[in-house]
């Protein structure tokens, strides 16, 4: 509960936040920090709707970070609300907040509130944009107020499964995901496949959960994997919390994914991949505030900004750091191809042939059915 | 005062309390206590927008509210709610790709009764346990919410999943034409309308007809109806499938009227919100319409105690608990009170 009392600063606190935030804004878009003063009369209201709890410590919760972090700006007044179902409630709440709040830019943040949600609120309301995170927007179908933004976050968890590769020593590595659909595939995949390009010998063991936020059959899968011989863990599901404190208390590493969960291991955490909405929503807002144009679909990695690494845990050696930071640069730089065949997935089928490359924004990706060779576990669950 | 007015007195009486309460918490929380009640008013009730939003979330607790209410009138405590409803949902979801090409009148009626036949024989099958193997029916039904859940998550994660729903296993979407439309120029779903003749139809059974009097019979002294020869097994099977019907109906709007498919939104805890309204209106048909309104009015509210008052979620929650506590406890009051007036006269 400590988390979502954060953002009740005391006037003397907030001010300095303030102070703080003004000066990230200017370094971060160089001349936009100028107009948004200029601009302080006309508030930008922006409702962000997350599925969970703000302090989830995982995708909800950076979700909720994002907005914290834009809610500093004097010209922005970002309100949200937390545990809505992907059902009829996140209808009303959108409509509520338009109404009862005056929001001019709604973020839906849960890949379920798309359809039908908020295709049959947003042709009611044309002149509030709807900006959901996670889908693809298609201009032939849907609505105009309609946008999608996304990160490729396999690139950090990429970036991950490095460190995890140097840092076993049984060359088994445990992965608890939630159901398996393209994007928690392709993490897996991608995490795989750099542990294996550090030891080729690793393995990846996998376990469904059947939920995004099921604690209990999370720490079920947790300890199993380490009863297995599993020396790293990392997950896919909503909160990574029980996961990698289980892993800390078992005396082993894990890779924390969504938000930063190093506090939640002091002794075990290697590093996690993580989003980093706020860059996203203060260029939304400062869109909106100019009355600019606001690109219906926005996609990214490392290059982007969209997604960050979290800081590196202090059992992390120098040897994995060196090689995951290198990594990271080439995201960074935008000439990393995880995708290169050939690869096998892991019933011994040749999924991507020698000299065949698809590269990051390659929408085949999308629509992933298959794990790599390496990973112990049925893509069908 | 006339003993007839304490059952509303009483509720009224504890609401009032329970707002004092919630006060005290919301004040220790840090927010101002007049204005979070302003809040919850506007929310919930201020306008005619809220008022929508309010009997819109108390749609389907009325429905699921029924499934513990009936059976609690048979002196059973069932809380197979959400089972019901997934499992409602997902057959009503199959009947209706089944009957894509129907007309819109056979496909919704196909729907709505095989939603309530599911949800009924959910229910029902705890009723039988529990009359013909002596299995403790809250326990059972609570296993069977898992099972169900299970069952839902196994066909659209897997058998029945649209291939296009790649992020968001669901079955394939029923017919656009077969979807439930609203009440007039609302915004409210048919759900409501249903809710409502369903809480009627229920009481008038229960009032009225001989099944009703067994209902009671066998609810108050089992051995008793036995004796009087009632048939106390189809009684309690059929009291029980009625309430499962009406939560398997719940399942039917969410997909009709809401999702257009089945998947695991339909596991949202409308049936476990169900079972704390049924408790709060005392298991009378009637009173759980006025009871899901004020819960759905707190749903409702909800989003605004957490924008205007950075309160969070679980505030709902707090002020739903001091309510059902305090609805509670004046019962027990209310026993004594009658008790004595008894002795008096």
């Amino acid at each position: 509960m400590s988390h979502s009392k954060h953002f009740k600063y005391s006037t003397a606190r907030r001010k300095v936040l303030k102070g703080l935030a003004a000066v990230g804004l200017s370094t971060a878009l160089g001349g936009l920090g100028m107009k948004n003063a200029l601009a302080a009369s006309k508030k930008v209201t922006m409702g962000f709707i997350y599925v969970g709890p703000r302090d989830d410590y995982g995708y909800n919760q950076a979700h909720f970070e994002g907005k914290s972090a834009i809610s500093k700006q004097s010209w922005i007044k970002a309100i949200d609300q937390e545990n809505v179902p992907e059902n009829i409630s996140v209808q009303r709440a959108m409509e509520s907040m338009i109404r009862l709040d005056g929001a001019q830019i709604i973020f839906p943040t849960s890949f379920g509130y798309f359809d039908p949600h908020i295709l049959r609120i947003a042709p009611r309301y044309p002149d509030v944009t709807f900006l959901h995170c996670g889908g693809l927007y298609d201009a032939s179908k849907h609505p105009k107020n309609v946008g999608s933004y996304f990160g490729y976050i396999d690139e950090a968890v990429y970036v991950s499964g490095i460190a995890a590769g140097h840092m076993s020593k049984t060359g088994k590595l445990g992965y608890i995901a939630a159901i398996p659909i393209p994007q928690v595939l392709r993490n897996i995949n991608n995490f795989t496949m750099a542990a294996r390009s550090v030891n080729p010998d690793i393995i990846v063991q996998v376990v469904f959960t059947g939920g995004w936020s099921n604690p209990v059959k999370e720490a079920e899968s947790a300890n199993s994997l380490i009863d297995q011989g599993a020396d790293v863990l990392t997950c896919h599901v909503d909160s990574p919390k029980v996961v990698v404190e289980t892993a800390e208390r078992r005396g082993i590493y894990s890779c924390g994914y969504h938000a930063d969960q190093s506090k939640l291991a002091p002794k075990g955490f290697l590093t996690g991949a993580e989003w980093n909405w706020s860059k996203i929503y203060l260029e939304y807002a400062t869109m909106i505030s100019n009355g600019s144009k606001i690109p219906n679909l926005i996609r990214g990695g490392f290059k982007e900004g969209l997604v960050k690494s979290s800081p590196y845990g202090a059992a992390v050696s120098a040897e994995a750091k060196a090689h995951a930071d290198k990594v990271r640069a080439q995201f960074v730089k935008g000439d990393f191809v995880v995708y290169k065949g050939p690869i096998n997935d892991n019933t011994g089928k040749e999924v991507i042939p020698k000299g065949k490359e698809y590269s990051q924004t390659d929408i085949w990706l999308e629509s992933m059915d298959w794990l790599v060779e390496g990973v112990v576990g049925s893509a069908k669950g | 005062m006339p003993l007839q007015l304490f059952p509303f007195l009483i509720p009224i009486t504890a609401l009032a309390l329970a707002l004092v309460l919630f006060g005290g918490f919301v004040a220790l929380a840090g927010a101002n206590v007049l204005e979070v009640y302003h809040s919850i008013y506007r929310g919930a009730f201020g306008s005619w927008f809220s008022w929508q939003n309010t009997l819109t979330s108390a749609a389907p607790l009325m429905l699921t509210a029924l499934c513990t209410a009936l059976p609690a009138r048979l002196g059973l405590i069932v809380i197979g709610g959400e089972g019901a409803v997934v499992l409602g949902g997902l057959a009503a979801a199959l009947t209706g790709l089944a009957l894509i090409d129907a007309g819109p009148w056979v496909a919704l009626t196909g729907m709505a009764l095989a939603a309530m036949l599911t949800g009924g024989l959910l229910i029902g099958l705890v009723g039988w346990l529990r009359y013909s193997r002596n299995v403790n029916e809250t326990i059972s039904s609570l296993l069977f919410n898992y099972i169900g859940i299970a069952i839902l998550s196994f066909l659209v994660i897997g058998p029945l999943r649209d291939p296009a729903t790649l992020n968001k296993p669901s079955t394939h979407h029923i017919a656009d034409t077969h979807m439930l439309g609203a009440l007039g120029e609302s915004s409210i779903h048919w759900g409501f309308g249903y809710g409502l003749i369903a809480c009627v139809i229920l009481w008038v059974l229960y009032k009225r007809t001989t099944f009703g009097f067994a209902v009671d019979m066998v609810g108050g002294n089992v051995r008793a109806a036995k004796l009087s020869g009632l048939p106390v097994g189809r009684t309690i099977v059929l009291g029980c499938m009625m309430g499962g019907a009406a939560a398997g109906l719940a399942g039917m709007v969410e997909v009709a009227a809401v999702h257009g498919r089945a998947n695991t939104s339909l596991n949202a805890g409308y049936g476990y919100e169900g079972i704390l309204i049924a408790f709060a209106a005392r298991h009378h048909p009637l009173a759980i319409i006025p009871m899901a309104i004020l819960f759905g009015g707190i749903r409702a509210a909800s989003g605004l105690m957490q924008r205007d008052h950075d309160l969070p979620d679980a505030t709902s929650l707090v002020l739903q608990g001091i309510i059902f506590i305090l609805i509670l406890a004046s019962e027990a009051v209310f026993a004594r009170l009658a008790s004595r007036r008894g002795r008096a006269a």
